[in-house]
């Protein structure tokens, strides 16, 4: 079975693709495309596997997004990037700094599309892309300024770095952000409500806030939707629904490794199945490898116990960070997986995490990387 | 007719030129008219909430300007620039 894959690399300096053979041991470096902007997230559209959009700006011009319909060879820009409106009498006036988060609609909904923003945002498309509207139901909802305050923190911006659609009904909707935590919609972003309970947040008063924590990725796991991962700011969590109440399931990490990191990848046909990245969240949170030794760890139980995965990734003094949408997997049997890190190396595994091999270095900082299968 | 220079950053809009002629009475038109040719130029400049962006730096006749309804008149000169920003 040909397993051909295609990987969209966004990077502060521009977007790159890497290309796989059948049996993806050859690979293949293109690029760069828009050399020197700033590429936060490179999506395909699974929905027709050719449509691709660009989350980009540069150093210098605002945000917008740009829309291939050839897989990405050639692209245009959106005639209407996401913008808030003009801002009400007496309230902060927003600009998008950047879109984050690209994320296609349901199945069900041919050209609609999703985009989270910094400072957050939601914004969503019903032309592939081209012209984009603000969602009211979040960004005008009356806790607005609650979940996201002007002083969101956040080192490069406050975002609303997720959108999540359940397969099941595209009226249900799951959102991340890195002010508030986790929302639910079930009328289509029409109105959101906060899913953290027993998430911690220990950088407030009250370290198990109803919103405040910062979800720095959720996943559903895509043969049981009512399951929810999330590495959170402060661990891993899982949720099943339709239960309220997330279970630190990153608790049965090793102690010497821990649950802090930025991304989970769950298992698309196993739902017991996840892998997480971990990085160093001691003492100044250096988040870097732990110990300068890069591994994944992965659950087969749901989160009860976890196995290291290093084989093939360097042993020693190896500091990777690995950003919130930087660890991807594909939907090959066996399940192929993929990670950029901020010093521009790309890793790929073949065989669900048991081995590891660099695809390509040099690049600049990694912020994304997704995959297309061919 | 405004005279307006575009900085290297923009001329991926204009098809390479970076001396221009536009037509506006202030600098919000003399931007919606250059858009209009060019789409997509004014929104890297200036964000939904009519504010020159951060790292953007616009001159009329030489003098700084970031209120975009800043008069103009026929003759008048517009330059923007990138700000010395990034790495």
């Amino acid at each position: 079975m040909p397993n051909a894959v295609r990987l969209f690399i966004g990077s502060r300096k521009g977007a790159w693709t890497l290309v796989s053979d059948a049996g993806r041991q050859a690979w293949r470096l293109e690029g760069p495309q828009f050399l020197g902007h700033i590429v936060n997230h490179i999506v395909p559209d699974p929905r027709d596997g050719r449509t691709v959009l660009m989350a980009a700006k540069t150093g210098h011009l605002g945000p917008t997004i740009f829309r291939s319909r050839d897989g990405g060879a050639s692209w245009t820009e959106a005639k209407r990037p996401p913008a808030f409106p003009k801002a009400r009498e007496g309230e902060p006036a927003r600009a998008v700094d950047h879109s984050f988060w690209l994320e296609p609609g349901h199945a069900t909904e041919p050209g609609v599309w999703w985009a989270g923003t910094s400072p957050p945002g939601l914004f969503v498309s019903t032309d592939d892309g081209d012209s984009w509207e603000s969602v009211a139901g979040f960004n005008d909802h009356a806790m607005y300024w609650k979940w996201a305050p002007e002083d969101g923190g956040t080192p490069d911006g406050a975002l609303l770095n997720q959108v999540v659609i359940d397969p099941r009904d595209p009226a249900h909707m799951y959102l991340a952000t890195s002010t508030a935590g986790v929302f639910e919609s079930t009328d289509r972003g029409g109105d959101w409500r906060p899913l953290n309970q027993n998430v911690e947040a220990n950088f407030l008063p009250d370290p198990y806030p109803e919103y405040g924590q910062d979800a720095h990725c959720i996943a559903l796991a895509p043969s049981n939707p009512d399951r929810l991962w999330q590495q959170n700011h402060c661990g891993v969590y899982r949720l099943d629904r339709p239960g309220e109440r997330w279970e630190r399931i990153g608790a049965a990490m090793p102690a010497e490794i821990g649950d802090i990191g930025f991304t989970i990848v769950p298992h698309p046909r196993d739902a017991q199945t996840a892998w997480v990245l971990p990085m160093d969240g001691t003492d100044v949170w250096p988040r870097t490898s732990p110990g300068g030794r890069p591994a994944v760890y992965r659950t087969r139980d749901g989160g009860g116990g976890w196995e290291r995965q290093d084989g093939g990734l360097p042993s020693d003094q190896a500091w990777l960070t690995v950003k919130r949408q930087a660890f991807c997997a594909d939907q090959a049997d066996p399940l192929g997986l993929y990670f950029g890190a901020t010093n521009g190396e790309v890793w790929a595994s073949a065989d669900e995490g048991g081995t590891w091999r660099e695809l390509c270095r040099r690049l600049p900082e990694i912020y994304s990387v997704t995959a297309q299968p061919l | 007719m405004i005279a307006v220079f575009v900085p290297s950053q923009l001329t991926s809009y204009t098809g390479g030129a970076s001396r221009l002629q536009a037509a506006g009475a202030t600098l919000d038109q003399v931007l919606d008219h250059l858009d209009a040719r060019y789409p997509g130029l004014k929104f890297r400049v200036v964000d939904e909430q009519d504010r020159v962006r951060r790292h953007m730096r616009v001159f009329l006749n030489g003098q700084a300007a970031r209120d975009i309804t800043a008069r103009l008149a026929d003759g008048d000169e517009v330059l923007i620039f990138g700000a010395l920003s990034g790495g």
